[in-house]
């Protein structure tokens, strides 16, 4: 494990969550975060080569239901919380020209 | 005549048409809209729909219609739960303005038993936090303190029962955010099984960990409220097909030959000397009552921190996802291009605890470590709950203290969140294990602030669980006590 996390590594992360984060805050979550990684690495204790994870506390697989049709949410409700919408779509700025800006 | 603020009383004293509903929720409203009374635990609140339900209520009654068991009860809901009316902002800027359409399925299950929703209360953003500092709207009070948190992350619901602006609230845990709370505030404070109640509508964080459960003031409350919220919903897959047993009838069990784990890992290094008296005091009364204590052994539960930390903040990674600025939600004013648009509008969105978990679940999950962080904290996690499957071939409960000290002050680990996870340590294994735990007033500390015994039973194991928690309360008085209000300013 690479326990600590510098500024440059935090930005990458911070690139992979989407996240705009400032250079105070990259400064500042390096340290902190280096701080948990550090912590976390106690798990490096216990051998753990022969042990299955487990992801979910249930032993549930696939739920599945009949394939019937049922009421929705209709697309007026869906639309009602965008910050823009136009002609019963979700609006974003334009996507398809980003390569040669 | 006003009866006794308990869920049982009030909705005994509504359906016999000795009290009514309107009364009863203009008394819970009257508090929550003072300004000595309230401990900043709402966000938000709906005065008139409130009592316009209330009314309906005691019209109902009036043509003769049989009410249901949370009669003209008022109740209090953490506010990452969706609500069809008000707002529901995970206690965050990136939903201030957010309104569902629909109701959690809690929601549905409270309401159509005739409980009646006053208000919303604060949480530490997405529920991320131990003493709702990380709200993005402001800090609640310790009712017993108001110079101290009131724990976190469903820190609002457990403050307004304590200060008994409501019988009972919800609150959501994924770590211990209704236990840790509910002994900062001397209430009692459930965590069901993973499974037991349907997340339909509550707003997912951890989604393999994340419970709702019952805040009140003695155990017969949360084993009423339990009982009407619990059950098999479709629309939420994890929840499990079972049925759900009549916790209040099954109260009265007898202490005697119930058996009783101690498990010395949670007594250690870090536990406040007068904590660690009061849940020992409690565990000695027990046995008194002809309880039998044993030994047992979790030694992994040293590593529930650290793994707990890596699986719900790669969750949380993933479920955050979702708030991108394009379907709901915060966006930007003027985003350049779509990566922008994203990145923006979760930047200023989102406070600096939900950014920090985000990514040390995104880095956790990241390629070249998933291995080394993600899987081996899943592998720890086995290990986690093999120890509680073996500890309960033994024993019937296990009991613990809930955190290692009581209520801390406002700002005294805001700035090192390292510190706060630190707080979590009793709690967070039985999240990772899916079994059921329980919080409950056993004493208090020199300086008056109130000390949590925690008890914790097999998954599906509330019946028991509720009943020894129970039993132990008819033989104390720890949960009657209620906080002073302030003097007038």
């Amino acid at each position: 494990m690479a326990s600590s996390l510098d500024e440059a590594a935090v930005r990458h992360v911070a690139r992979l969550a989407r996240l705009r984060i400032t250079d105070t805050e990259a400064v500042l979550f390096a340290a902190q975060l280096s701080k948990v990684l550090e912590y976390v690495e106690q798990l490096n204790e216990l051998d753990t080569r022969d042990v299955p994870p487990t992801a979910h506390p249930l032993p549930v697989s696939n739920v599945f239901r009949e394939d019937i049709v049922r009421p929705t949410w209709t697309p007026e409700q869906t639309l009602r919380h965008a910050p823009d919408c136009q002609d019963g779509y979700f609006r974003v700025p334009k996507v398809l020209d980003q390569e040669s800006s | 005549m006003a009866p006794q603020n308990s869920v049982l009383a009030i909705s005994t004293a509504v359906r016999k048409g000795d009290y009514s509903a309107e009364e009863s929720v203009r008394k819970s409203m009257d508090q929550l809209e003072s300004p000595q009374g309230s401990y900043q635990a709402f966000l938000h609140h709906d005065r008139e729909r409130a009592l316009t339900l209330a009314r309906k209520i005691d019209q109902r009654r009036a043509q003769g219609e049989t009410l249901g068991p949370l009669a003209g009860v008022p109740m209090a809901v953490k506010d990452n739960m969706c609500t069809s009316f008000g707002a529901t902002t995970c206690g965050s800027r990136i939903l201030e303005s957010f309104h569902s359409f629909y109701d959690a399925h809690v929601i549905e299950r409270l309401e159509s038993a005739g409980a009646v929703v006053i208000g919303k209360t604060n949480l530490d953003e997405f529920a991320m936090g131990s003493s709702t500092e990380n709200s993005a709207y402001f800090t609640t009070r310790n009712p017993w303190d108001p110079g101290r948190v009131a724990g976190g992350s469903s820190g609002g619901s457990c403050a307004a029962v304590a200060a008994r602006i409501v019988p009972a609230a919800l609150g959501s845990d994924t770590g211990g955010s209704i236990r840790q709370p509910a002994s900062f505030c001397g209430v009692v404070g459930l965590k069901p099984s993973y499974g037991r109640v349907s997340r339909y509508g509550l707003v997912a964080f951890g989604s393999s960990l994340d419970q709702i459960g019952p805040i009140a003031t003695d155990v017969r409350d949360a084993a009423l409220i339990l009982e009407v919220i619990a059950g098999h919903d479709a629309r939420d897959s994890t929840s499990v097909d079972r049925p759900v047993p009549d916790y209040l009838a099954r109260l009265d069990r007898p202490m005697k030959g119930v058996r009783i784990g101690i498990s010395e890992e949670y007594f250690g290094d870090g536990l406040d000397r007068e904590v660690r008296s009061a849940v020992q005091a409690a565990i000695d009364l027990m046995a008194d009552g002809g309880a039998e204590v044993l030994s047992i052994h979790l030694p992994h539960m040293k590593y529930g921190i650290a793994c707990y930390y890596l699986v719900a903040t790669a969750e949380a990674s993933s479920n955050l996802a979702r708030f991108d600025g394009v379907r709901y939600g915060y966006r930007t004013p003027r985003p350049n291009d779509t990566l922008d648009l994203y990145e923006s509008s979760r930047g200023e969105g989102f406070g600096p605890e939900v950014k920090r978990r985000i990514m040390l679940g995104t880095y956790a999950l990241s390629s070249g470590y998933y291995d080394a962080y993600y899987l081996k904290a899943l592998k720890v996690r086995t290990l986690i709950k093999n120890d509680f499957d073996k500890a309960f071939e033994k024993v019937d409960v296990i009991a613990s203290p809930v955190a290692p000290t009581t209520a801390f002050r406002i700002g005294e680990k805001s700035s090192d969140p390292l510190a706060m996870y630190l707080s979590d340590i009793y709690t967070i294994s039985a999240n990772l294990a899916g079994v059921c735990a329980i919080s409950i007033p056993c004493g208090f500390d020199a300086q008056g602030l109130p000390v949590g015994l925690q008890f914790m039973g097999p998954a599906f194991g509330e019946e028991n669980l509720l009943a020894i928690a129970h039993q132990y309360q008819l033989s104390t008085d720890h949960h009657r006590l209620v906080p002073s209000l302030p003097a007038e300013a």
